[in-house]
């Protein structure tokens, strides 16, 4: 885990200085930027990365026998390294570089799924996003497996009760997120693990909504599979890690083929390359695995605690100003939720009120959020969904209540 | 009045709003004005499925002029399906296949028309200049 020692005293303002895009004006407003669910901003540290790579360390990695390709193969695999550590994955090669959480599920649906047979069950929940959802479906309709649907309650909290009367030595596959990106509910996710566990599954946790917000440790967790993205956590776009135990990635087959999976190619038989390798077909985002590293140095040096605490501040100061708009509904109201506020107001449109927002400096989503499942189970078309980051302050949201009641005025 | 003169028409009415909200205001103003399509028009074939908002839209021909209707359930959306409507309306078929519809960019709009707003403009404009060339 992440030395105590390194930490910096959690300071907003030092934070904001550090992320460049915070300080512009949109529309002449002072930008207010709340979707750190789809994205997050990134550090200087993280931009200034990627311009040294492309300025001065580009090359292909793995390969090359000459200086820069020796160089760039070292800042790929100090940056594994650097991953391996912030989310004390026990080997090296369990850290698997992908495209981020979509690339990094379809991998597994497809490895995993060509262990599975006809009947065997996988298990997911009404709140995932489309990218768990979809992929599982279509191994299903490939492999004839059963998907079952953990369901919810109007809290927007697992029924684990349920989940647990649909454990079997039918159950395979576990596979749900650790935080709803929607809803902002944390799931049991320890809990989810065991129990599948003791009934002989594995288990994917999806991790792209957690990975920016809590200390992970794969080995606490003890989950098989942890996929995230390296943009929802300050790093680049286009790159994603799947940490995977190594008990498993041995056995499942590789998902694509082609250079640098391989150990030898003939045309009557291929062998595949050891691990990581066998997972990471191609020539990978060499600069979006290098400063996805960067982003976790950065992260690694921050006060998680401390920023927890900020960020549940926010949420929760939002939700109590929110809840006095007349005719406003709080949609996900867990016991345990992180700092992600989805609201609709009755009669508006939440398309309406994101391009009011939008107008006053105020960057919020609005839609299904790719859950459209459990837009249906909530009977609501959308939400509005404001979700902070830490570098987000009571200022900002008191910014956004003040343009969200003007947008409110302005359309009723 | 032409088309284009249409067109000026609302692009010297925007002028006067110097505040984004002004402007908004103004759309949502329009947006409740909007004729709005008789329910039995409102079929899944007029719908124009947005990730956000859904528009329908129902058109008949008249003279040899067009006559337009329509509805969307987010109301900054239908009020620039409003200014849409009051730009086509009583046009030929030609006129309409052929318009260069550039009062949107001109008010600062565009944003709505483009494909990535996923609001249903973008399809709906389509629809209209396709309505168009199928009355040619």
């Amino acid at each position: 885990m992440v030395e105590e020692k390194m930490k910096v005293p959690f300071d907003v303002e030092q934070i904001r200085k550090q992320f460049p895009t915070l300080s512009q004006q949109v529309y002449g407003k002072n930008l207010v930027y709340l979707d750190n669910g789809a994205t997050s901003q990134k550090p200087q540290v993280v931009i200034d990365a990627i311009a040294k790579y492309y300025s001065e360390d580009n090359s292909n990695i793995h390969r090359g026998v000459h200086h820069l390709s020796q160089v760039a193969t070292e800042q790929y695999e100090n940056a594994r390294a650097t991953i391996q550590r912030y989310i004390n994955a026990p080997l090296l090669e369990e850290v698997l570089f992908t495209a981020g959480t979509t690339a990094g599920i379809n991998m597994i649906a497809f490895s995993f799924g060509e262990t599975l047979k006809e009947g065997d069950e996988i298990i997911i929940s009404a709140m995932e996003h489309h990218s768990n959802i979809v992929p599982w479906q279509m191994l299903c309709e490939r492999k004839k497996c059963v998907l079952k649907v953990i369901p919810i309650n109007q809290k927007g909290e697992l029924k684990m009760d349920v989940f647990e009367s649909f454990l079997s030595e039918k159950t395979k596959l576990v596979s749900v997120t650790h935080i709803s990106n929607t809803l902002g509910t944390i799931n049991p996710i320890k809990e989810i693990i065991d129990q599948s566990h003791q009934a002989g599954a594995k288990v994917i946790v999806d991790g792209a909504q957690s990975i920016q917000h809590m200390k992970i440790d794969v080995q606490e967790l003890d989950c098989d599979f942890f996929i995230f993205s390296g943009h929802k956590v300050f790093g680049p776009t286009g790159v994603g890690v799947v940490y995977g135990k190594k008990e498993m990635l041995d056995i499942l087959p590789p998902y694509q083929g082609g250079g640098d999976m391989i150990a030898k190619v003939t045309f009557e038989k291929t062998t595949y390359n050891v691990l990581p390798h066998k997972f990471e077909a191609g020539t990978p985002n060499i600069s979006g695995g290098i400063c996805l590293g960067t982003a976790f140095e950065f992260l690694a040096e921050q006060d998680l605690d401390a920023i927890a605490k900020h960020e549940h501040h926010l949420a929760k100061f939002a939700e109590e100003e929110i809840v006095k708009i007349e005719g406003a509904r709080i949609i996900g109201t867990a016991q345990n939720k992180t700092s992600v506020v989805s609201f609709v107001i009755d009669g508006l449109h939440p398309f309406d009120i994101g391009t009011l927002l939008d107008k006053q400096g105020v960057a919020v989503r609005t839609g299904h959020h790719c859950t459209q499942p459990l837009m249906d189970f909530f009977e609501i078309p959308g939400t509005i969904r404001a979700s902070f980051a830490f570098y987000n302050t009571m200022e900002e949201v008191e910014i956004f209540i003040k343009a969200l009641k003007r947008s409110v005025e302005m359309l009723r | 009045m032409t088309l284009e003169e249409k067109q000026i028409e609302i692009v010297e009415e925007f002028e006067v709003f110097d505040d984004w909200m002004d402007k908004y205001e103004y759309i949502i103003e329009l947006g409740k004005e909007l004729p709005i399509i008789s329910e039995e028009n409102k079929t899944e074939d007029k719908l124009i499925e947005g990730c956000q908002s859904r528009v329908w839209l129902h058109y008949e021909v008249k003279d040899g002029k067009m006559q337009f209707s329509a509805d969307s359930d987010a109301i900054i959306t239908k009020g620039i399906i409003g200014l849409l409507i009051r730009v086509m309306n009583n046009e030929s078929p030609e006129t309409i296949a052929t318009a260069n519809l550039h009062f949107i960019a001109d008010i600062g709009l565009q944003e709505h028309l483009s494909p990535t707003r996923a609001n249903g403009l973008a399809s709906m404009v389509q629809r209209l200049k396709m309505s168009a060339l199928k009355a040619i």
